[in-house]
């Protein structure tokens, strides 16, 4: 689990539903941007390639910022703001700069499938948190009895920094226990720039 | 006047853009581990956010009343565009300056922040001092926050932290708390 695509994972994760229109929004973004731009790299020329990325992603996410006004307008709603700022979400930019420009275009395809669907997984995972215990229900179903208390704060801001951080934890100790290095990735933040953090 | 402060308000605190929004959680995460770097980052991100606030009406009121499903495209296009130029400008008028801010002004161009408050901009319709006001407030906004986090997490290495939480898991669960507080803030304007 990288940490690129932090803000979405975390504004709008407090239901399942947000969560996978969210995911299948990035998918779509990912994979048509993956798609162009590995079918033109010959084509683009070296110095304006991060501007052509852009300008490529950011057609995507005003298609799919139409379609889901389109099809889901309850949700397009809720996620609002959120949907156009998949642009300059750095996880599909970093693709395209580090896999999309340089391979053939079935790999290119297949890299962003897979990056797609460990996203959706990642949002996913998530919103099922933050819904079943801020809310008391999995996709609107009710599933704990009437006596359930609803912990309001896992639907607030405050909770899905929570989460994140014990979803890392626990993927931390699991790491840990497999005497593997117990570390977090670095950092990247923006386009092929790795800082390093202080531990 | 009173609406202008109010909206300055409410983007600093009550409707905070990165603890209570997620915007701009990139350099949030990755350069909060020094104040100082903290403050040149917000103060960066500030004059950023002024420019594009304002580029943004432009574009709004004369560009884009004709086309606005190009609007997500040419607003990332000229925010890109404007912080090269303003990198070179700054980089012309003072070298001291722009060693200062580094790295840290061409990413500002990948931060959602700005791009958001483009877009937020435009969705209630804000008119240019309201733009400008949201802008430095959200500006001010982010600064408090890089600078808060930078400061915990200064004090933090003191700390015998247990090696499981060293990392972005401690760092996440600090800006949860952090987030928090802030929700306070939202009982200040009951409009």
């Amino acid at each position: 689990m990288q940490l690129l695509g932090l803000c979405p994972a975390l504004a709008v994760t407090n239901t399942v539903a947000n969560s996978l229109a969210m995911g299948l929004a990035t998918f779509f973004v990912l994979v048509g941007s993956s798609l162009l731009v590995s079918t033109f790299k010959n084509v683009i020329p070296n110095e304006v390639r991060i501007s052509a990325y852009i300008l490529i992603i950011a057609t995507f996410v005003t298609v799919a910022d139409l379609l889901l006004a389109a099809l889901v307008p309850d949700i397009h709603k809720a996620l609002g703001a959120f949907i156009a700022l998949i642009v300059v979400n750095c996880m599909i930019l970093g693709r395209q700069e580090a896999f999309a420009s340089k391979r053939p275009v079935g790999r290119a395809l297949l890299d962003a499938v897979g990056t797609g669907t460990g996203f959706i997984i990642a949002l996913l995972m998530m919103g099922g948190i933050r819904e079943v215990l801020g809310y008391g229900t999995f996709l609107g179903w009710p599933l704990f009895g009437s006596s359930y208390e609803p912990w309001i704060v896992m639907i607030l801001p405050p909770g899905g920094f929570f989460t994140l951080g014990f979803i890392l934890l626990a993927f931390s100790w699991r790491a840990g226990r497999k005497q593997e290095r117990p570390q977090v990735r670095d950092w990247p933040h923006g386009v092929g720039v790795t800082t390093r953090r202080s531990a | 006047m009173g609406d202008l402060v109010w909206i300055l308000v409410s983007a600093m605190l009550v409707n905070n853009f990165t603890l209570s929004l997620f915007l701009g959680l990139c350099p949030f995460m990755g350069v909060s581990a020094r104040v100082a770097t903290a403050v040149r980052m917000g103060a960066a991100n500030l004059f950023v956010l002024v420019i594009t606030s304002m580029t943004a009406w432009v574009l709004n009121t004369y560009v884009l009343a004709s086309a606005p499903y190009l609007r997500l495209i040419s607003f990332i296009v000229v925010i890109a565009s404007l912080v090269q130029v303003v990198e070179i400008a700054i980089k012309k008028i003072s070298p001291t300056l722009f060693r200062e801010l580094g790295i840290f002004l061409p990413l500002i161009t990948t931060n959602c922040a700005i791009l958001g408050l483009a877009i937020f901009q435009t969705n209630r319709g804000y008119g240019f001092l309201e733009g400008l006001f949201f802008a430095i407030g959200a500006g001010l906004g982010l600064t408090l926050a890089l600078v808060l986090m930078a400061s915990i997490r200064e004090q933090s290495e003191l700390a015998t932290v247990p090696a499981l939480a060293r990392g972005m898991g401690l760092v996440l669960i600090i800006a949860g708390s952090l987030s928090l507080a802030f929700m306070g803030f939202a009982g200040l304007f009951s409009t």
